[in-house]
């Protein structure tokens, strides 16, 4: 009913935190302070890939609703809402389905986090072993 | 079908990603927004075998035909939406290119 309002929600908080942490970083290079041999992914850039997750999903599946009839171009925007009981069944579905949605996507982007750093570690020891022979 | 649709684009455009060139083309914002969507599919599909069970399997024939124009609906609007994003951001320089063309003729 509504459950990409769930995802929706996460990727406006992770394109806030991503805005702060690319002013962090930026500052961090700026003062000096990292570390220029240190090889990995900046952390902006894997929230980059989590809002890419997270919003990309929730649009496709907001298209989905509007296939549906769930979602109208009108006030209150989802039908659901003009019936106390069908907004009350689309809450439930948002707190089960929607959260669920959220909790696995962000499962399976830190699991690609740890993938991608593994792969950027490795090339880095490969390179490193070139180099000494 | 909608998620084995979306599933199959994610898979191929994620193929696609890792013969790439260069990242010209961005097909990564792409791969990741059908992975979102396929992720959130399956958690759907998860929620409705627990309701329905083995009726999960066997849906109607218009259900299907129906689900199956939707798989296809949400591709083309993630393809109509990566395009855009690619014409916007313009790496080659094409649609610069050509504009200024316009402005010089």
């Amino acid at each position: 009913m509504a459950c990409f309002i769930v995802s929706a929600a996460e990727a406006v908080v992770v394109s806030a935190v991503e805005k702060a942490e690319e002013k962090k970083e930026s500052a961090r290079v700026e003062s000096g302070n990292e570390a220029s041999e240190k090889v990995s992914i900046p952390f902006s850039r894997k929230l980059k890939w989590l809002r890419s997750l997270l919003s990309g999903g929730a649009v496709l599946l907001m298209f989905e609703h509007v296939w549906h009839g769930e979602v109208v171009p009108w006030f209150p925007f989802l039908t659901a809402m003009s019936d106390p009981a069908d907004a009350a069944e689309m809450f439930h579905e948002m707190a089960t389905v929607g959260v669920s949605m959220a909790v696995l996507v962000t499962f399976v982007w830190a699991l690609m986090c740890k993938a991608a750093d593994v792969v950027v570690k490795r090339a880095a020891q490969d390179d490193a072993k070139v180099n000494e022979a | 079908m909608t998620l084995l649709i979306t599933v199959f684009a994610a898979i191929i455009f994620s193929v696609k990603w890792y013969n790439r060139q260069n990242d010209d083309m961005k097909l990564g914002s792409l791969c990741l927004m059908l992975w979102g969507a396929s992720l959130m599919w399956l958690v759907d599909a998860i929620f409705e075998y627990a309701e329905l069970k083995s009726e999960y399997f066997t849906p109607a024939a218009e259900d299907m035909l129906n689900d199956a124009f939707l798989g296809l609906s949400v591709v083309a609007l993630a393809l109509v939406i990566w395009l855009v994003r690619l014409l916007i951001a313009d790496p080659k320089g094409t649609v610069r290119l050509a504009l200024n063309k316009k402005d010089a003729a």
